[in-house]
């Protein structure tokens, strides 16, 4: 089976295939991505929440014009709603119609069978192997982890009343992790690892730009930098990308042409998620990153 | 046999256990018993003898050949110098030992406690008594920092045997019950088709049960030198016994010591906790050992409804504002945090000091952790259901 879209032959084809589709990502990004897909691994995306691990799977699916299924994890998640699960109603009502004809019944067949996200990842989909991704794994528990590594090493699974399904063509898995636990050496093993990073100031630029279209560059650097230097405070929960990108809508919304004390004030909380934070920028904080930006950046405009 | 040679070979088991080889009193006592059978003039035979006796895996030839001609090289004279001399030591031969392994030897050597050359009867007999079993109910009610070393040793003994059982957590996952209360159309389904779909009984789940998490934290700044080491023994056998157990320690800065503490045995498991640690028996600084636990730990082992127990005497010198709000939110992101404090042994202990007034509050019980007694107690606390908070 080919697919429409060719997978991208070599790094820098993979970057420029990420910077068309509007993400803006390091080179080391596009090299681990190009290598889960040359490779056919699956890729381990770990990092903090916001940094934009699951943006990658659906860019990667829109970009290859193939489709995206998505597992999102969570505690007690188990095979019924992740895998396959019989359609119980159904087969009852079977059971009485083949009562009532004197039939045999047969129960366990693919018309009875709910399809769940990772059998649909194992089925052949138009457009080739589609993308899986399992989002958020470590919010699982391990035995749901140990589950996943027949999936991940050989792309096949066992429903015992049917027998071992392999996919035709192995999909291209994207799975990723906030690490509120650490996950399994077993699986780390079958994936291809890549920490994502807070981007550079450069590159959080470009993202402004891609993604937030319109924003007078001025405000750009200004909400970059002063970004940048919450990260370098010691917070509870430090602004991801995505915190950026909202607080650039909401700076647009207000009319904002620059930043000022009082609009930081007022939109502390759509940066920072824990009053802790925001109870210690409030006020002479903030007036002093922002101090300090304005005069760094009068020398030394960033981004260009 | 049982005189002198006895206690030289006593010391010998305790050299090697404390440089890690799993050696325990049974070892021992068949080490005393092949010693005395192939006598003692030659030392090529005792040397094959404690081999025979002592070792138990390939591996461990290495450090019991060291430790062998370290210590038998004149027994008496290294007695005498124990402790002082060790650094100076050259090894027999002339060969320079794989580097760790020679640490590991030192240090093992220099643990050992400084005793005269001649044991007078007495003080022997108090040594092999408090090593036997027979006299642990005595050493119960005593305070960790009145016990002398060999006492110390036998209650860390106790320690790693004492049985902490946490009660379980409800899972979110399922499992089969015959009794349960939610309705499995999957096993229900498959138990008719067995019979032919002829006999229809329906099956039932109900959630699963799964252990506690636990997160120790625990103090081994200057004021708590003393239990800090007993304590990680206790830690220790906490972590063999249960299966999600996360260990910190702090002083002035936060150590992760849990993989460390997953050695079997309990003396390679507490030096390597010991070699983790930069900041042994140094000064406090409770609140921003908890500020970094909170940043950089708490969302990733407190997940699942952890019990927390921090130990610590809660002597803070640092700003009590600090220590409060930040054990405030450690308290607030687990299921139950319990403070076990050593100092409060005295009688008429009273939250006096700034940094225990600040902590007080903040957690949801205080209970002593200074004796193997209180300890035991603990053990009992902690099989009743965790309270929920108001």
């Amino acid at each position: 089976m080919t697919s429409p879209t060719p997978l991208p032959s070599s790094v820098d084809d993979a970057l420029a295939f990420l910077t068309d589709q509007s993400y803006v990502a390091d080179r080391a990004l596009a090299t681990v991505l190009f290598l889960a897909l040359r490779l056919g691994r699956p890729l381990l995306l770990e990092g903090e929440a916001g940094v934009g691990k699951t943006e990658i799977a659906k860019v990667l699916a829109a970009g290859l014009g193939r489709r995206l299924i998505r597992l999102q994890c969570y505690d007690g998640l188990d095979l019924g709603s992740a895998f396959y699960e019989w359609n119980y109603p159904k087969q009852l009502l079977a059971i009485r119609q083949a009562e009532a004809l004197g039939d045999a019944p047969t129960l366990y067949s693919e018309a009875f069978l709910i399809r769940r996200p990772l059998l649909e990842a194992l089925s052949p989909q138009p457009g080739g192997a589609p993308v899986l991704l399992i989002d958020e794994l470590d919010r699982a528990d391990e035995p749901f982890e140990a589950f996943l590594l027949e999936l991940l090493s050989d792309f096949q699974a066992t429903i015992p009343e049917l027998g071992t399904l392999r996919a035709p063509e192995p999909p291209l898995v994207i799975v990723t992790s906030n690490r509120t636990r650490e996950i399994h050496d077993a699986l780390k093993r079958r994936c291809l690892y890549h920490w994502v990073d807070y981007p550079s100031a450069e590159r959080e630029i470009a993202i402004l730009r891609a993604k937030a279209g319109g924003i007078a560059e001025a405000l750009a650097a200004q909400i970059v930098g002063f970004v940048q230097r919450l990260r370098g405070l010691d917070l509870f929960k430090s602004p991801g990308v995505a915190e950026t990108l909202d607080w650039a809508q909401a700076l647009v919304q207000l009319d904002a042409i620059a930043l000022t004390p009082e609009v930081i004030d007022q939109t502390l909380g759509v940066l920072l998620k824990y009053q802790d934070d925001i109870a210690r920028l409030r006020g002479s904080e903030a007036m002093r990153l922002l101090t300090d930006l304005q005069a760094e950046l009068s020398q030394k405009p960033l981004g260009r | 046999m049982a005189g002198q040679i006895g206690v030289t070979l006593l010391n010998f088991v305790r050299l090697l256990r404390r440089a890690g080889l799993p050696v325990g009193p049974a070892h021992a006592l068949a080490a005393v018993e092949a010693a005395a059978a192939v006598g003692p003039d030659r030392r090529e035979d005792l040397y094959w003898a404690l081999h025979a006796t002592l070792v138990r895996k390939r591996e461990e030839t290495a450090i019991f050949d060291q430790a062998f001609h370290l210590f038998w090289r004149n027994p008496r004279l290294l007695e005498k110098m124990m402790g002082l001399l060790l650094p100076n030591l050259q090894l027999e031969g002339g060969g320079t030992p794989p580097p760790d392994l020679a640490a590991r030897l030192a240090e093992a050597f220099s643990h050992q406690p400084p005793r005269e050359t001649e044991t007078t009867p007495d003080e022997r007999e108090e040594i092999s008594a408090s090593l036997s079993a027979s006299t642990q109910e005595d050493l119960r009610p005593r305070d960790f920092e009145t016990m002398t070393l060999a006492e110390l040793d036998a209650a860390k003994a106790a320690m790693t045997r004492l049985r902490l059982s946490f009660p379980p957590t409800r899972s979110r996952r399922m499992r089969r019950d015959p009794r349960g209360g939610r309705f499995d159309g999957r096993a229900t389904l498959r138990a008719a088709a067995r019979s032919g779909g002829d006999l229809l009984l329906p099956k039932f789940t109900r959630r699963r049960w799964q252990p506690t998490p636990i997160v120790v934290l625990c103090d081994i700044s200057g004021s708590m030198e003393r239990y800090a080491r007993v304590l990680l023994h206790f830690v220790h056998g906490l972590s063999q016994d249960h299966d999600r157990v996360s260990a910190f320690v702090f002083g002035t800065r936060l150590t992760n010591i849990t993989r460390a503490l997953q050695h079997r045995d309990v003396d390679e498991a507490v030096t390597a906790a010991a070699h983790s640690v930069v900041d042994w028996s140094g000064g406090t600084r409770i609140g921003a050992a908890l500020e970094r636990f909170n940043k950089d730990w708490a969302r990733r082992v407190l997940g699942r409804g952890a019990i927390v127990l921090l130990i610590t005497d809660g002597l803070e010198r640092d700003d009590p504002g600090l220590l409060a709000a930040e054990a405030a939110r450690l308290r607030r992101s687990c299921r139950w945090l319990i403070w076990l404090n050593p100092l409060l042994r005295y009688e008429g202990f009273a939250p006096r000091a700034q940094g225990v007034r600040a902590l007080l509050p903040n957690t949801d019980e205080m209970r002593p952790v200074h004796s193997l007694d209180s300890l035991a107690a603990l053990a009992d606390a902690l099989t009743r259901p965790i309270p929920t908070r108001r």
